[in-house]
């Protein structure tokens, strides 16, 4: 029994040392990406090491001499705030509309949006580019923005979420005191269907902040471009991939936001997750 | 009287013949900004793509119909075979690495004997890569793998792993393809061990603990208990992820400088419909090549929904 339990905890050790050691390998190269930031691009090709270094204000200089780093910031936290204002209110507005009310076409809709889930994005690329094109929007935000208020995903979990949460029930009282459908919508339905919100919202937010393709095809004016699509085209900009700490730099300010958000929201992220696994 | 009659009706049944036609026109008129833009932005783009594919066409300027020229041209393309041998080498090592790291670790947050702890703090570190942009990982990891200066051969050099440094990602054969799968496995892995987590909560319990009292060893209960009742989910795992690699495009574009180097190894579908599209102005041939991966993806993915629902009955 005693032989048992030795051999017991240490397999249990073993296990907690390989659950470290892959933790470390997650977090190893975002570890060193924020050491490198502020380490100068000299000491970066000559030596490792896991410990920051004290050029982080001379880095900065040389970034912000190349690139307007900050204007890329802010270009990217306008689009994912309207990206996820415009992607839950509507969503949420949609699926309260197909969950709660029967009307012709409640399920065309409704099927219309789960088959278009499937749909890989290239097929749409192409002619959403040429659409855009031709609606003269090349180079502006309209393209990158409107488009999220038809978030098929979206919808269909938070019809899902309101549809076992919510009882029709509830709408009956505010009915009968006169309440107008848009004013109950907002004071009721959207209050109960908040955690719904909140995971899609936070998923909604991440992806406009990481998104490149899109902007990268549809942005050409250099101060208008979000961080990702800055970040691509960092090799091309001769002083900062000469030096290597101001590289790192640049990645780390795209990076870092994101990471800071995940400390406080992993646990709506993760059930985000989880959520979209389960079929039906 | 017959007043008040009525009152109590619609009291009693909120939902009265008038009143539902009358309000449910609400929930039209709550629909309809999404389906407007859906119709715009998703529905007509894919539509708009379908119908260039028949067509000669730079992108802009004339549109001359060509019938199913670019869908023979596609079929015969030996580089659009060649870009999709690539895609699935690298998804074929990303899957394998992926599925088998969450499905070990699954196994591991499992086990009735050793109750892991600290579940929710590894489950957010290993989730960690997966939110960070595509760009910034392809970057950082391009960096870090540098040839001369990058800090993963600087590590391995010190470690006494390696004595000369490796060409990771400007090296012969299949090293590149390589490196874009294990970090594809490394971005994504933190998602489907969460998936499978999610997968696995909706077992019942009472399934181990009757093994457990028959005296079922942890393979036994492994084989016989886990595996089978996660085949659902992890079909799930593995066509979504298929769908998605096979439209790989961000990580190989970006580690390879934009440019599919080395040796055209990180060349991937949607890379070749971008080029097609964006750089040689043939959009029309382009939109073909799409529906034409899209129609393997399809396949791909009927066969799987297929399995998946023979194991449901």
């Amino acid at each position: 029994m005693s032989a048992e339990k030795v051999r017991s905890t240490s397999v249990k050790s073993l296990l907690y040392l390989f659950l470290i050691l892959l933790s470390v390998l997650c977090f190893t190269p975002f570890w060193l990406m924020i050491v490198n930031a502020t380490r100068s691009g000299n000491e970066i090709m000559t030596t490792f090491s896991l410990a920051p270094g004290a050029s982080l204000a001379q880095n900065w200089e040389i970034v912000s001499e190349n690139m307007n780093l900050g204007r890329g910031f802010l270009n990217s936290l306008f689009l994912a705030v309207c990206n996820t204002v415009l992607a839950s209110y509507f969503s949420a507005l949609t699926a309260y509309g197909l969950a709660y009310y029967k009307f012709p076409g409640a399920k065309v809709i409704f099927t219309a949006l789960l088959v278009f889930m499937m749909v890989p994005s290239q097929l749409s690329m192409l002619g959403f580019y040429d659409l855009v094109n031709k609606m003269g929007l090349i180079d502006t935000y309209w393209p990158l923005i409107l488009p999220s208020i038809a978030s098929p995903a979206t919808v269909f979990f938070l019809r899902q979420y309101i549809l076992s949460v919510m009882p029709k029930a509830i709408l009956e009282a505010p009915r009968i005191d006169g309440a107008s459908e848009l004013a109950i919508f907002h004071k009721i339905v959207l209050p109960i269907m908040a955690p719904g919100i909140a995971t899609m919202a936070i998923g909604a937010f991440i992806g406009s902040w990481n998104s490149y393709l899109i902007p990268m095809l549809l942005i050409n004016t250099p101060a208008k471009r979000p961080l990702p699509v800055m970040v691509a085209e960092l090799s091309a900009v001769r002083d900062i991939t000469t030096n290597l700490g101001a590289t790192y730099l640049v990645v780390a300010v795209s990076a870092v936001p994101i990471m800071i958000a995940f400390c406080f929201f992993s646990k709506y992220i993760i059930s985000g997750i989880s959520a979209g696994s389960v079929k039906e | 009287m017959a007043v008040k009659e009525k009152a109590t009706v619609q009291k009693v049944k909120p939902a009265g013949k008038g009143g539902l036609e009358r309000r449910n026109r609400y929930g039209i008129l709550f629909c309809l900004p999404f389906v407007i833009a859906f119709l715009v932005f998703n529905i007509y783009p894919v539509f708009r793509t379908f119908q260039m594919s028949f067509l000669s066409y730079k992108g802009f300027g004339k549109e001359t119909f060509v019938a199913f020229d670019n869908y023979v041209r596609a079929v015969k393309d030996p580089l659009f075979r060649d870009a999709f041998v690539n895609t699935l080498k690298m998804w074929g090592v990303n899957i394998v690495l992926q599925l088998g790291l969450a499905l070990l670790l699954t196994v591991i947050f499992n086990d009735i004997k050793y109750r892991m702890r600290g579940l929710s703090i590894f489950r957010a570190l290993f989730y960690l890569p997966n939110l960070i942009a595509c760009t910034s990982v392809a970057f950082l990891f391009k960096t870090l793998l540098d040839w001369r200066f990058g800090s993963i051969n600087q590590i391995l050099m010190a470690a006494g792993i390696i004595s000369s440094p490796i060409n990771w990602l400007t090296g012969e054969g299949m090293t590149a393809q390589l490196v874009v799968g294990v970090v594809g496995a490394w971005m994504w892995f933190g998602n489907s061990f969460i998936m499978l987590m999610a997968g696995v909560q909706g077992i019942d319990k009472s399934y181990f603990e009757a093994a457990t009292l028959d005296g079922a060893g942890r393979w036994q209960t492994f084989s016989q208990i886990t595996m089978p009742l996660l085949r659902p989910i992890m079909l799930y795992v593995a066509v979504t992820s298929l769908i998605g690699g096979l439209q790989l495009f961000d990580l190989p574009y970006l580690l390879s400088g934009t440019k599919g180097e080395p040796g055209r190894s990180l060349y991937t579908a949607v890379f070749y419909i971008y080029d097609m599209a964006f750089n040689k102005n043939q959009m029309g041939y382009a939109a073909a090549l799409a529906f034409v991966l899209f129609l393997i993806i399809a396949v791909f993915c009927g066969i799987a929904f297929k399995l998946m629902n023979q194991k449901e009955d």
